[in-house]
Parts: C-alpha cells; sequence; structure tokens
C-alpha cells in the first residue's frame, strides 16, 4: 500500500463512478440471483445429451430456437444449462476458496504477531517462500503429484493468497497491541483470544475485507484458468472454464460455446476489480 | 550496501532454493511409487523390483536425498517416460521458445505500460487519465485464455489474417505476445501512475519548482528516477505473472515452450519433467527476487544498510 496525499476528485468524477459501480453491482446480483434460484428453472439437465440437436446455435442467431436459448454443444448439452450449473460452480469454489485463504492466512498472521520469535521468523519464510513462486506453478505440481480430485483442488484455492491475509494481519496486529486499547484491555486482565477476536481483529477487518474483494476475482481467473487447462474441475462436473475449453475445439463452427462462459467470466471478474477499487478507495482514502 | 546485507540476502536465497528441491523430493515420494506408476499396477513382483534397484528406490530415504541433491546439482533429474528421453533434453529444447514469447512481451510491457502510466499520473484526473485507468483496469481482469480466444475469433476465424495455432513465422507469434502483454501492461501502468503520483506530490518537487526549474525539467530529473525505485520490486511480480500466464497462452495456441510442455507433462504425469520446470520456474524467481534486492539496495542506501527488512 502507497500512501500519499489525496486531493479531493472533482464533483463530475464523484458522479461518474458510479454508474460503472451500478453496472457491476447490477452484474454481481445477477451472477448470485443466477447461482442461488438456477436449479429452479433450468430447462434441462446439464449433463443431459440429446445428439439428435447438436451444435445447435443460440436462438437469436439464424437456425437457433427458443428451446435452447444458448444453443447446444457437441453432444446436444444445453448451454444455458451448463452454463447456470457452470456459474454455481465457479462462485461456490471461489467463495470457499477464498474463506479458507482468509482465515488460515489470517490466522497465521495473527500467530506470528502473537508469539513472535521462532514462530514469526517460520511464518515469515513460509510467506516469502509461497511468494517467490507463482502459485499457478505450485497448483500445477500439486495435480501432478497427487493426481486431481475435487476436495484437493478446492483446498488449493483456499491455500491460494493466504500469504496476503498472513502479511496484512500480521503487520496490523503489530501495529494495534502495541495502541493504547489492547494495552488498556490486556491491563483489565483480558485473555489473549478475547484480545485477538473483540479488540483486534474488529480493527483491521478492513484491510482483510479489502484483501478478500481482491482474491475473490484472482481466485475465480486461477480456477478457471486450470479448469480450462483441463487441469481443475474436471466432468462430469463443469465450471466456466472447463466450457471456455471444450469450446475452443469448435471455434470455427461454434463460436458461442467458448464465447458466451468467457464473456461472463470476463463482465464478472471485471465487476469485482471495479467494486474492489472502489471500496477500497472508500474504506483506505489514504490509499490509491 | 554493507556486505552483511548482501551476505544474508544470498543466505536467503540459497536457503529457498534448497527449501524447493528439499519440497520437491518429498512431493515426490509421497505421491507414490514410482515403480508402481511406471509398470502400472498389474505389473509382476520381479519387474517392480528390478525397477527399485535400477533406481535407487530400496535404499534408505536419507541416501536417497542425497543421490537427489547429487544429481540435481549436476543438472541430472532423471527419465521423462514418456518422452522417452533425459527430462533435462526435453525441457532445454522448448526453453528457447519460451525465451523468446517472454522477452518480446517483456519488452513490449515496458514501452506500453510506463509511459501510459507516467502520462496518466502527469495528468491526473483527466478524461484521459481515466480512461487509461479503465482500460488497466479491464486489462487485468481479462484471464489470458479470455482475451486469446476472442483474439482467434477476430483474427483467426473472422478475419483469416493470424495463424490460430505453432511457432515458426512472426505471425505465430503476435496473438500469444498481445494476449500476454495486454494483461501486463495493465498492471505496469497503474503502477507506474500510482508511484508518479506519490513522488509529485513529494515537498521535493516543490521545492524543485520554486528554485525556478520547468514542469517538465522537475519530471525529468526529479519526479522519474524516484518513481523508478519502486517499479523495480515490481518486477519480481512481473517475472511471475509472465511466467504463469506464458503456461495459459502457450497451451492455448499450442506455442512449443516450456508451459505447454508442463501442462501436457502434468496431464501425463511425467512427473520427471514435472519437477525440472518447477524448479527451474522456481529458481529463477529465488535469482530475480536476489537481483531486486541487490539493485534496491544499491539504489536506496537506506535500504542496504539496514540490517532486516520486513
Amino acid at each position: 500500500m502507497t500512501t500519499m496525499t489525496v486531493t479531493a476528485p472533482p464533483l463530475k468524477s464523484r458522479l461518474r463512478l458510479p454508474l460503472l459501480i451500478w453496472l457491476s453491482l447490477g452484474w454481481l446480483a445477477l451472477m448470485l440471483l443466477v447461482a442461488v434460484s438456477g436449479d429452479l428453472w433450468v430447462p434441462f439437465d446439464y449433463q443431459g445429451i440429446d445428439l439428435r440437436a447438436r451444435l445447435q446455435p443460440p436462438a437469436w442467431l439464424e437456425g437457433g430456437n427458443w428451446h435452447h436459448p444458448f444453443g447446444t454443444d457437441h453432444l446436444g448439452r444445453d448451454v444455458l444449462s451448463r452454463l447456470v450449473t457452470s456459474i454455481q460452480i465457479s462462485l461456490l469454489v471461489a467463495l470457499i476458496g477464498t474463506l479458507i485463504g482468509a482465515l488460515l492466512g489470517t490466522l497465521l498472521g495473527l500467530l506470528a504477531a502473537h508469539f513472535r520469535g521462532w514462530v514469526d521468523d517460520l511464518v515469515m519464510i513460509a510467506i516469502d517462500y509461497q511468494a517467490s513462486i507463482p502459485f499457478m506453478i505450485l497448483a500445477l505440481a500439486v495435480v501432478a503429484f497427487f493426481s486431481n480430485s475435487l476436495v484437493l483442488f478446492v483446498l488449493l484455492m483456499g491455500i491460494f493468497g493466504w500469504e496476503r491475509y498472513a502479511r496484512i494481519s500480521r503487520g496490523l496486529a503489530l501495529s494495534s497491541v502495541r495502541q493504547g486499547y489492547a494495552v488498556a484491555v490486556r491491563t483489565l486482565g483480558a485473555s489473549p483470544w478475547r484480545i485477538y477476536s473483540r479488540h483486534i481483529l474488529p480493527n483491521i477487518a478492513n484491510a482483510l475485507i479489502v484483501n478478500m474483494t481482491l482474491n475473490f476475482p484472482q481466485t475465480i481467473m486461477l480456477e478457471t484458468s486450470l479448469s480450462f487447462l483441463g487441469l481443475g474441475i474436471q466432468p462430469p462436473m463443469t465450471s466456466l472454464g472447463n466450457m471456455v475449453g471444450f469450446g475452443r475445439d469448435y471455434l470455427l463452427t461454434a463460436w458461442w460455446l467458448a464465447s458466451i462462459p468467457a464473456l461472463v467470466i470476463f463482465f464478472t471478474t471485471l465487476a469485482f476489480a471495479l467494486l474492489g477499487d472502489w471500496v477500497r478507495d472508500k474504506l483506505d482514502p489514504t490509499s490509491r | 550496501m554493507n556486505a552483511l546485507y548482501i551476505m544474508q540476502k544470498l543466505a536467503r536465497s540459497f536457503l529457498t532454493v534448497l527449501l524447493i528441491v528439499t519440497t520437491v523430493f518429498v512431493v515426490l515420494r509421497l505421491s507414490g511409487d514410482p515403480a508402481v506408476y511406471v509398470l502400472g499396477l498389474d505389473a509382476d513382483a520381479a519387474a517392480i523390483e528390478a525397477f527399485r534397484d535400477q533406481w535407487g528406490l530400496n535404499r534408505p530415504i536419507w541416501q536417497q536425498y542425497l543421490q537427489f541433491l547429487a544429481n540435481a546439482v549436476q543438472g541430472d533429474f532423471g527419465y521423462s517416460y514418456f518422452e522417452e528421453r533425459g527430462a533435462m533434453e526435453a525441457v532445454l529444447e522448448r526453453l528457447p521458445k519460451t525465451l523468446l514469447l517472454m522477452g518480446v512481451t517483456g519488452v513490449l510491457t515496458l514501452l506500453i505500460g510506463i509511459p501510459a502510466g507516467i502520462y496518466a499520473a502527469l495528468h491526473h484526473n483527466s478524461w484521459i487519465d481515466r480512461f487509461t485507468m479503465l482500460v488497466s483496469v479491464a486489462g487485468f481482469s481479462l484471464p489470458n485464455f479470455v482475451l486469446g480466444i476472442f483474439l482467434i475469433l477476430l483474427f483467426s476465424v473472422t478475419w483469416q489474417l493470424l495463424p490460430s495455432s505453432g511457432s515458426g513465422t512472426w505471425q505465430h507469434l503476435v496473438m500469444p505476445v498481445l494476449t500476454m502483454t495486454v494483461a501486463e501492461a495493465a498492471i505496469f501502468a497503474r503502477f507506474t501512475r500510482s508511484a508518479m503520483l506519490e513522488v509529485l506530490h513529494q515537498p521535493y518537487m516543490r521545492t524543485a519548482r520554486a528554485k525556478g526549474l520547468r514542469w517538465h525539467q522537475a519530471v525529468r530529473r526529479h519526479a522519474l528516477p524516484n518513481a523508478a525505485i519502486p517499479l523495480i520490486t515490481l518486477v519480481g511480480f512481473f517475472v511471475g505473472t509472465l511466467v504463469a500466464g506464458g503456461v495459459v497462452t502457450e497451451s492455448l495456441f499450442a506455442w512449443p515452450g516450456l508451459g505447454r510442455l508442463l501442462v501436457s507433462s502434468v496431464a501425463n504425469r511425467d512427473l520427471a519433467v514435472v519437477q525440472i520446470i518447477v524448479m527451474l520456474i522456481a529458481c529463477s524467481m529465488v535469482f530475480t527476487n536476489l537481483l531486486i534486492d541487490l539493485m534496491y539496495g544499491w539504489l536506496d542506501p537506506r535500504v542496504g544498510s539496514l540490517r532486516t527488512g520486513d
């Protein structure tokens, strides 16, 4: 985080920014709605094969029909139904991954700040180690060595980004321990558990939440990238990355197979990035 | 920059490399019996025993570890059962293609990202600043494979201008480089902008103006050199994202480099090749970070004299 003096943005920008924010919020709300309510209205089973209706174009193109609004894939499976399931799985994996990472990282960071000494050294070495190798490479190596399973994959998504939570919580906890309120509560005889959960954690929560909004879209990007490579979520399950990966072979004849999920990924990560920027500006006026 | 600082950084890098090599060894042994893996579950016991003998798998684990270290130092990382030759040989063959892709992308990223960031910072809050930042947010929210798919749809399928896969001519290089440069340049533009903005608000900029320097002189002599220091830290991150982005991009465009080899080796569970590539990447990251630390200490004397820096 860089600190700098901030001049108040001119009125025009304050009016212009929220439009993009509204669009982002609208898109994310739509995704959430689709993920939650999808099972109630999807027209087909997402694994349902219909070989007589292969590679049908979306309804708005010539040859398409409203039976399959987004068309069908190479096995005649309904693209809309697959898209809904993919959104559910991709969002769920990113959500679980972000929560695991936040818990793990914050816990390790607080432990390091509390015990100092060799615990701190160990956590710092682990942070440096984690930061020194691109996580995607590490994830690929783990998948190669242990072969892929859903539980392992979700755990991997959880480990992704833990070091940033750890760094943030450690740094902030170290500085707040010395501040008046923590010293006061400790003098009153509060247990360390109480000091951290009731006093320090609420004070550093802002920075952790900002990091979660940054981490969530990155987890989506990592999951979809690995699934795209065929090394993430495995068939018969489906994810947005999977759909793009399989659609790649049909770019010449059925461009919608890859483009529709690709657009969904892009809009979702973009909405999160815009929102994350905005939230960070609101919560932390000193960083830009 | 004192000797202690350099020694400390060197020791830490060496330790990290050792840690990486050890992790690879541990993970390799945890992941199952290589003999069963190579020969299959229904291989007969005599064949498995012979295989273990041949590769030293029935010696004590610490001997295997030492042997592994000795081999690693000599660059011998075993045999690729899938490529049917030395794993190192298979990896080295792909290296030039990856370096070409990364080199071109790296140069383009710096040429686009840094000037864009500087320009945006100098015109802070103008429409061009906002536009640059919007493009930059879009650029780094766009996963490599999504952008690549759209590029293929446009340039290969619709306009039929560029080949969608393979390597050989300069046309093959255009789309992979473009795919990777967009995200990288977006990050650089953003980071350069905030580094510049921070510097432009420093008191010494006011002093420079007050002593009579023109605005562009003050920017060139005082702002740019100071903004360059934080940019150096970005280089490590840059190498990391180049590597990760390269894996996806090479696979998408069937570019015959290390990234594509890594993905196919993971899919085939060709562990010898996977471990070399992982170690190669890890070592180059460690080396990059070492260089950054040393450069940082050299450029910013305040850092170089500190004993520890968290």
